[in-house]
Order: C-alpha cells, then structure tokens, then sequence
C-alpha cells in the first residue's frame, strides 16, 4: 500500500479527528439536551468517508445517510454551518430547516443525507446519468448502509445504473447492524459484494477502519468508473460506536464485539503507522488533536450562539 | 384553428419542449420505441434517440429517484408512471425526496422534475388501473399538481410543467386522449395554478377538472335548455388551487358544486370545498354539494365501473336541485 506524504497524512489525520470529535459533541449536547431531537453518529467509521472523499474531486458528488454528519464533513463541509444545522438553527448549512439528517451541501457536491434509508439510491444514480448525458467526467459516490441492501430501490438503481454505465460508486458502509437487526439476521448472504452479481457490476471489499486502504479502493474505481466503464460495488466493512441513535442501549452487541472494532479504531492506529513509518512524529499528532479539539469548541460556542430561525421562515423556501 | 387530439398536444409540447432546451429528457415504461402506453410520446425516440427518449426497466422507484437526481445536477427531466396506480411504489420518492429537498436544505437546491402520469376510469380495466389519486399528491406541500382536460390545456400547461423550477405531477386522463380541441400552431403557455372559467353563467357554479369537466359543460349545456344558467369553472390546477376565480364566481352565483372522478372520502373535493367554507362561506345561499367517485375500489364491469363514478344525469339533477 502506498503511504501519504506528510502533507497529505496530516490531512486525512485530522479529517478524522474532526468527524470523531464533532460526533462526541454531539454526543455531549444531546445529553445535556442542548441539543434537541436524535442524531445517527458516525463515531468509529471515519476512515470509510475520509478515504473515500480522498480519492474524488471536489466537483464530484456524493449522496449521504441518516447517519451522513461524517460524509457532509469529509465533503469538505463547513463545521460550523454543519454543528449549527444540527442545532437547527439560522445560521445551519440548510438554514436549520434539515438538521441532522438532512445535512447537504451542493456547493460542495454533497446531494444529501436521508432520512429514510437506502432512498437516496436512486437519486445518486439520476445525478450520474446527469453527468452522463451532460458529458462530464464527473462521478457519484452513493453512500449506504448495510440495511440498505435490503430495500427496493437499491436493486431497481443498481441494475439501472449497470444498464446505462452510469458514473457511480456504490459504497455500502457495513457497519453490521441495521438499527438493532445484526446484517446475518436481515439478508441471505454472508457476503455482501455478492449482491452486485445480479447487475454483473464489479464488486469489492475493503477494510473500512484502515483509511489508506479506503482511499486505494476507492481511488481506483473512481478511475475506472470516470473511465466511463460502468458502476461498482464497494463494501466497506466497518463498525460504529455509539448506539444506532441516543437511546439505544446497545443489548443486541457484546461488549467484546465492541472492543474487537476498537481495537482497530482509526484515529489511534493511523497515527501510529504514521509515525512509525517516520511520516509525522508524536508531537506532530498531539498538535492536530489540539488544533481539532480547538476547532469543534469553537464551532459549538458558534452554533449554541447563533439565532434560531424567524418564524416567517416557516413559509419560504418552500417553492423557488 | 387546427384541432388536435389531448394525445397529440402532449406530444407537442414534449417535442417542442425537447427541442427548446437540450437539458429536458424523458424517461419511463416503454415511452421510446412503443411511443407510451396511451401513445403519448410516439415518434420522440426516433427523432431524439436513446439518449434523451429512455426506456426504463419497470423500477417506478427508481425512475422517480433518477429523475430527482438528474434534476438537482443540471437536468430537466420529464419521467412518465405509466399508470397513477403505480405511484403508490414510488410515493416514497415523490413526497419524502422530491416535494422536500427543496424546503429540508433551506431553498439550496431546486427539483425542476416533471412526473407525467395518467390516470381515471372508462376502459373497464379494473381497480389497479383506474384510480384517481390525485387528493395523496395534493396533500404534499412543495408538489404542484395539475389535471388538464382540454388539448389546449394540456399542452400550454406542460410546457409550464417543464419549465417550472419545482416537481409538478401532470396527471393526464385516460378517456382523453382521443378527444380533439383546437390548439393554435404558434408557441404558448398556460401558467399553472389559474383555473379556466370554460363557461360563464350566474346561478350556480360548478368547479371540475380533467373528464369530468367534459361532464359538467354537457350538463350545464342541457341545463340551458331548461333556463338554468350555470358557470363552469376548469380548476386545471388542484395544488396550487385559485381562490381567486373561485372565489369571484360563488359571490356571483351564490352556489357551489364540486364534481370530481376520485373516491369521495378524503378526496379533492373534501378539500376544495373546506377552502370555500374557510374563505367564501358568507357568500353561500346553499350547502355545498360534491358529486364524486363511490368510495370503492374499482370494479372491473362496465356496469358497475359506470355507476361508480359521476355521470352528466347526476350533474343534471344536483344542479336542479341546488336552484329550485
């Protein structure tokens, strides 16, 4: 596997630094009930949306999840607009009339996150079909989980977009569970990357708590996809480490499954390869996490302080 | 001036639409080389191929999704659901993704999709293909609806369709798209969301839209004959609705009946007459009155299909009723 340069290992470093210490935020406020409603925290799969959003253009797209607040900030997001979106309010990336699971950005190429699962599927597939009949080299990056395989749409896009060799990656985020139901409880095959054998779409598997590994993976399809060869599959197999939302207490997982996945946490073993391997040092590291961990404060302090919308934003926005 | 068909007015538009504006594109169940089912987009496949005429695997989900997709990245598609029956498996698409996208991403964004359908009863096909759905779609802020029932209508409002920026659901009906109307050869739009007065009368008004508006003009034309005088208004659009001329009509008339194909329960006129309670009530001399569809699912036989929905008969006798 080939390793980053220093500059490029301090970026992916601190991307997923920002994820995770965005989430535990999170995390914090919905607690402290300073923020309100539920969020879905992408805690723990870090790598899979670093390493991915590493290896496409700042012009291609992406489609998001319920569980999307790592891929909008990957997407080269604004983490103050995102935190004051999940807030709710004026000052939020959608005017705080999404929140967290509608955070999108189109300016940045992100085309959204869902509230419902896997229905943002199909539209991944009509914004490369756009690409297509526009004659750009553009390509989508469809993101999902693995509860996702399990819907309509995700069968009617995929054989649609191997019909048209449209421009799209299909990343599934197996992070094992679809809410509660554990993935071998809720589909009839072991092995994912299967699933695209019935569109004759190439499919492959990676190690979604190893960020090189992601970004490789994902750079290589990215390449064969702009190519105009057609649509892949990719499984990224990954774990997250909260509950699905705030209340769940997690009964349906062991707590050596737990500590299996971080034990391969992200955030700890890819500085230490970086250092090991002479890219960054230990204070190099330590200066990042304190640059982030200044970052999110500052972002939060932003979003507690921002206003909530007017009310007569209730109506606009509605129709152009 | 010419007449053309309300199937030939479709095409029009489309081609002419197609032709404008390189963006526009449609999509859907055997629309390219069979031309659609009613035979709607005849011809366009040969004249635009593939690439902007597209047949679809039978994915109603997907080809709503798709269009969605394309439209936020620069397209203007057009995508066809071949039966409004079938918007119940993509509904998930229309009022969670398309309706709401704008809105949920604070106005960023915009979804200039067309979902062209059909729907309505009178070719004894049962009840997975003559439903009137419209009063669902209705239901969802950020939809525009709109049921033409004349070929004028239908091609100046479907261009506007294809022009408008938002996802508007063009429902067309099956009974007619043989029916001829006139329909100049020179460009022109219809704005969507006014209603069309297509007769003007003073002692009752009768508010209608895609067949059963036909219902209602041959009514009203044998209610003239007994000196009945009745004001037949075209709402061509059920979302937005025209209070205006609705409004402006029952402060003539004083009476208001809505004649709709749709099942009654929840239906479009449910809501249309709640709208004149709320804003027209102090200008009624009598309570309104819906002739619509039997709360039932379709039966198969022409008999029962028939008494199902409104007829001219039924028109007839509610009008004289509402002005003795």
């Amino acid at each position: 596997m080939t390793l980053p340069d220093k500059q490029e290992a301090r970026r992916l470093f601190k991307q997923m630094l920002q994820i995770r210490y965005f989430e535990d935020k999170i995390m914090e406020l919905l607690s402290k009930n300073i923020a309100e409603g539920g969020s879905h925290l992408y805690a723990g799969m870090e790598a899979v949306a670093v390493g991915a959003m590493s290896s496409i253009n700042h012009d291609d797209y992406i489609t998001s999840t319920h569980r999307g607040h790592g891929h909008a900030i990957a997407k080269d997001g604004d983490i103050k607009a995102l935190m004051a979106e999940i807030l709710g309010k004026k000052t939020g990336v959608c005017k705080g009339k999404g929140g967290s699971l509608h955070l999108a950005d189109l300016s940045k190429g992100n085309l959204g996150a869902n509230g419902i699962v896997g229905a943002s599927i199909g539209i991944a597939t009509g914004a490369a079909l756009s690409i297509k009949m526009r004659k750009n080299s553009q390509v989508v990056i469809c993101f999902f989980g693995d509860g996702a395989t399990n819907q309509g749409i995700f069968y009617e896009s995929m054989n649609i977009a191997s019909l048209w060799k449209l421009p799209v990656i299909y990343l599934c985020e197996n992070n094992l569970y679809g809410m509660s139901v554990s993935v071998h409880r809720a589909t009839s095959i072991s092995d994912l990357t299967k699933k695209s054998l019935a569109f004759d779409m190439p499919s492959e598997s990676v190690d979604g708590m190893d960020v090189l590994a992601v970004k490789e993976c994902v750079k290589k399809w990215a390449d064969y996809v702009r190519k105009g060869n057609g649509p892949c599959f990719i499984v990224a197999n990954t774990y997250r480490y909260y509950g699905h939302s705030r209340s769940d207490p997690r009964v349906y997982r062991t707590k050596e499954e737990e500590k299996f996945w971080k034990d391969r946490d992200p955030i700890i073993t890819f500085p230490v390869k970086m250092i090991e391997a002479g890219i960054l040092t230990n204070d190099e590291t330590k200066n990042i996490e304190g640059e982030v961990k200044q970052e999110i404060e500052e972002a939060t302090e932003y979003a507690i302080n921002s206003p909530y919308p007017e009310p007569e934003e209730l109506y606009t926005d509605l129709y152009t | 001036m010419r007449e053309i068909t309300y199937r030939q007015a479709l095409n029009e538009a489309l081609k002419e639409e197609m032709e404008r504006d390189s963006t526009v594109f449609s999509a859907g169940e055997d629309i390219a080389i069979y031309g659609g089912a009613y035979g709607v987009t005849a011809d366009l496949w040969k004249k635009f191929g593939d690439d902007r005429v597209k047949d679809t695997p039978i994915s109603e989900s997907a080809i709503v999704g798709i269009g969605i997709g394309a439209a936020m990245t620069g397209m203007r598609p057009v995508v066809e659901i071949m039966y409004i029956d079938f918007i119940p498996l993509c509904l998930e698409q229309i009022a969670n993704q398309a309706a709401k996208i704008r809105y949920m991403f604070g106005g960023k964004t915009k979804v200039p999709l067309t979902i062209r359908t059909e729907g309505g009863t009178g070719r004894s096909l049962g009840a997975h293909h003559s439903q009137s759905l419209e009063a669902w779609l209705l239901h969802i802020p950020g939809l525009k609806v709109v049921m033409p029932s004349t070929s004028y209508d239908a091609k100046g409002l479907l261009k506007s369709a294809i022009r408008d920026d938002n996802p508007v659901i063009f429902i067309e009906h099956k009974m007619l798209y043989n029916i001829k109307g006139p329909v100049p050869e020179e460009e022109y739009t219809i704005p969507i969301g006014i209603a069309d007065i297509k007769k003007e009368g003073k002692d009752v008004t009768i508010l209608s839209y895609s067949r059963m508006m036909l219902f209602s003009l041959e009514a009203a034309k044998i209610l003239e004959k007994d000196g009945i005088n009745v004001e037949v208004i075209d709402l061509r659009t059920l979302l937005p609705l025209d209070m205006e001329t609705i409004k402006k009509s029952i402060k003539k008339t004083n009476k208001v009946i809505i004649v709709e194909e749709d099942t009654k329960t929840g239906g479009t006129g449910a809501e249309v007459g709640m709208k004149i309670m709320e804003e027209c009530f102090d200008y009624l001399d009598a309570p309104i009155k819906r002739i619509a569809g039997a709360d039932v699912p379709m039966p198969k036989s022409p008999v029962l299909e028939k008494i199902a929905i409104p007829q001219i008969d039924d028109i007839i006798r509610e009008v004289k009723l509402i002005t003795s």
